[in-house]
């Protein structure tokens, strides 16, 4: 399966230059730019891990310096999802502008639908990423050891 | 103490009718205060009616007058109770009309409510013999009588970031056939919907509890739907569960049950009434579940230019009780809306100040004072061809909703939702590239297309549906010569 999060989940993967035009659409907002990245994609997991510090008030032309933040963020975390998140720190906004995955791990065996069957029909669901059924760091590996 | 002439003040109290002008409702010279609620309306007096008596007739009747004089006045300090037309213009091209502002001080309304707001403003004029017709176009909410809602239970950041959604309009569908499906078979449409890559799946207006398909059955299966499709994308979704009911009980019996279920939103119609979607409201606050409202019923008095109550006063109301979506046209669609009354509302809901403009039907300043906004929803006869218009007309900050454009694609359900998402990413990518996606945007879709057979069998099959017709509720705006 593929997960569907983030603004540009049902386009094909974006390339990096792709990636540094978004990039520049948010640097001319004047958008802190971050990298996150995550083995527990569950969709209420609202804290994936911050790649470093978010970063302030770059011109417009450094847009490489963002994207050296993701090739690096990969890098290190191959088997992970890493997201770009613009914030917009604007008054009566306050939250995330743009967000999008820059890289997924090779393989995403999905989630579980969990079902318990309650009173009058009522049923209780959970859903659970199949990859962590594993501990947090060993996950996403595809048969690979770390 | 100053003497007041004896002759003046008999004539003012004298028994008997006395024209409104005179009795203190239009005073050419008042100067509103911050704290004034202020009104903007047209009115179309009888002929031989005085426009200015007309639009004292209506500042009297909407405040504290009855149609003669009344000693008991005497008992008050009436002149603070007495609603003021303060200027009467006529209508550029609409010859017998005059937009009549007024002001009313802030003791006349009870705190937080819409009733009584609406009880005052539009409670008995609109019947009065003496106008041919009446309009309220626009009010001045002052910051001091919005301070005292709440607002939306949640607004436009809170969904988002309770969501995970961001940098794109969200996608809904409203299930088809509106009457009729069986609870299984309308749970088979939201889960389709939702798997194919929709944000939301909506009840409609009139889908409330019927015999072919009670609330409660239609509730549980919609849900297994929605949590299938979480299940399958990994991405949040809901279904707007229709809580509209006959009594106020059996709405919080439903909205119990949503919740109960897990449901991340519910809906209401507009048919409700102001009470109860401001008990609705603060239900929503309280439990955590968006609320989304469907404006059903509205066009018996938003749509005719001359008479009823413009929709953005309807938008302005709905931000003060509280609701996080609501219905506010399309533009390209099936149903009423001229542009620039569409970015009136648009604004009027989604902006913190927004400035008295004419062109889009917006009479005077209004100030938020940062209550938070409402999601507007476009609905209506729109599909996925026309999504680089609807990106340029509405913003980011808008549900989409296609009915027929999902579940009447020749592919299937799912492939009308993942057209319609092709579509919204493609044109947003294109916009943030800085290209000139209104002009390019059939060249981007088709370019997204050949990757994507659902989208490209959307183009094909919609490509030539367009709703042309003239709108009824328009502007009055004429650029004035200026001298240059």
């Amino acid at each position: 399966m593929r997960i569907t999060q983030g603004t540009f989940s049902f386009l094909p993967d974006l390339s990096d230059d792709q990636i540094a035009a978004q990039i520049r659409y948010a640097l001319d907002h004047d958008w802190a730019m971050s990298v996150e990245y995550t083995d527990d994609p569950h969709p209420r997991n609202s804290y994936w891990d911050m790649w470093g510090m978010p970063l302030f008030d770059l011109p417009i032309e450094q847009a490489d310096v963002v994207l050296r933040e993701i090739r690096a963020c990969r890098e290190a975390h191959p088997d992970t999802y890493v997201k770009l998140i613009a914030y917009d720190s604007s008054k009566g906004r306050q939250t995330t502008a743009l967000s999008f995955i820059v890289h997924r791990p090779s393989d995403e065996p999905g989630f579980r639908l969990d079902r318990t069957e309650s009173h009058d029909r009522v049923v209780r669901y959970g859903i659970r990423a199949y990859a962590t059924d594993v501990p947090a760091g060993s996950r996403y590996r595809n048969g690979r050891t770390a | 103490m100053t003497a007041v002439p004896t002759e003046k003040k008999k004539d003012r109290w004298a028994s008997g009718v006395t024209p409104y002008a005179e009795m203190g409702y239009f005073n050419a010279d008042y100067v509103p205060k911050d704290t004034d609620i202020l009104a903007a309306f047209r009115i179309a007096p009888q002929p031989g009616v005085d426009p200015i008596e007309a639009a004292a007739a209506v500042a009297g009747e909407s405040s504290t007058a009855t149609w003669t004089v009344v000693w008991t006045d005497r008992l008050t300090a009436h002149e603070n109770y007495q609603a003021k037309a303060y200027d009467v213009s006529p209508v550029p091209g609409r010859e017998g009309e005059y937009i009549a502002k007024i002001a009313y001080d802030l003791d006349l309304f009870e705190e937080g409510s819409i009733a009584n707001l609406t009880s005052s403003i539009i409670g008995n004029v609109f019947g009065f013999k003496a106008l041919r017709a009446l309009r309220l176009e626009d009010m001045r909410i002052p910051a001091h009588y919005v301070k005292t809602f709440q607002g939306p239970p949640h607004g436009i950041v809170m969904e988002r970031e309770y969501l995970d959604k961001f940098g794109r309009p969200l996608l809904g569908a409203t299930v088809k056939p509106k009457l009729g499906l069986s609870a299984k078979n309308y749970g088979r449409v939201v889960y389709e919907a939702l798997s194919g890559g929709l944000d939301f799946t909506k009840d409609d207006e009139n889908i409330n509890s019927q015999p072919f398909m009670r609330w409660r059955d239609r509730f549980l299966y919609s849900i297994e739907g929605v949590n299938r499709a979480i299940a399958q994308t990994g991405e949040l979704k809901g279904h707007y569960m229709n809580v509209t009911a006959a009594t106020m009980e059996e709405m919080y019996e439903r909205a119990e049950f949503a919740k109960e279920l897990g449901s991340v939103i519910i809906m209401m119609d507009l048919t409700v009434g102001y009470t109860a979607m401001q008990s609705m409201s603060k239900w929503a606050r309280r439990n955590g579940l968006i609320l989304h409202l469907h404006r059903a019923g509205h066009g018996t008095y938003t749509r005719q230019k001359s008479h009823g109550v413009s929709f953005r006063v309807i938008a302005k109301w709905c931000r003060l009780l509280g609701v996080d979506h609501i219905h506010a046209g399309t533009v390209v669609g099936k149903l009423e809306g001229d542009p620039a009354m569409i970015k009136g509302y648009y604004d009027t809901l989604r902006l913190d100040h927004v400035p008295e403009n004419l062109e889009n039907g917006i009479y005077f300043d209004q100030d938020w004072a940062s209550l938070p906004a409402v999601m507007p929803v476009a609905s209506g006869g729109i599909h996925a061809g026309q999504m680089h218009q609807l990106l340029s007309y509405l913003g980011e900050d808008v549900v989409l909703q296609f009915g027929g454009g999902t579940i009447g694609h020749p592919m299937g359900i799912a492939a009308g939702a993942t057209a319609n998402r092709v579509a919204v990413e493609a044109i947003i990518q294109a916009r943030n590239e800085g290209r000139d996606y209104f002009h390019e945007g059939p060249d981007i879709l088709e370019k997204a297309a050949k990757g994507c057979p659902e989208l490209n069998a959307a183009l094909q099959v919609w490509k030539d549906i367009t709703f042309d017709f003239q709108s009824t509720d328009t502007p009055d705006y004429v650029v004035t010569p200026t001298v240059a």
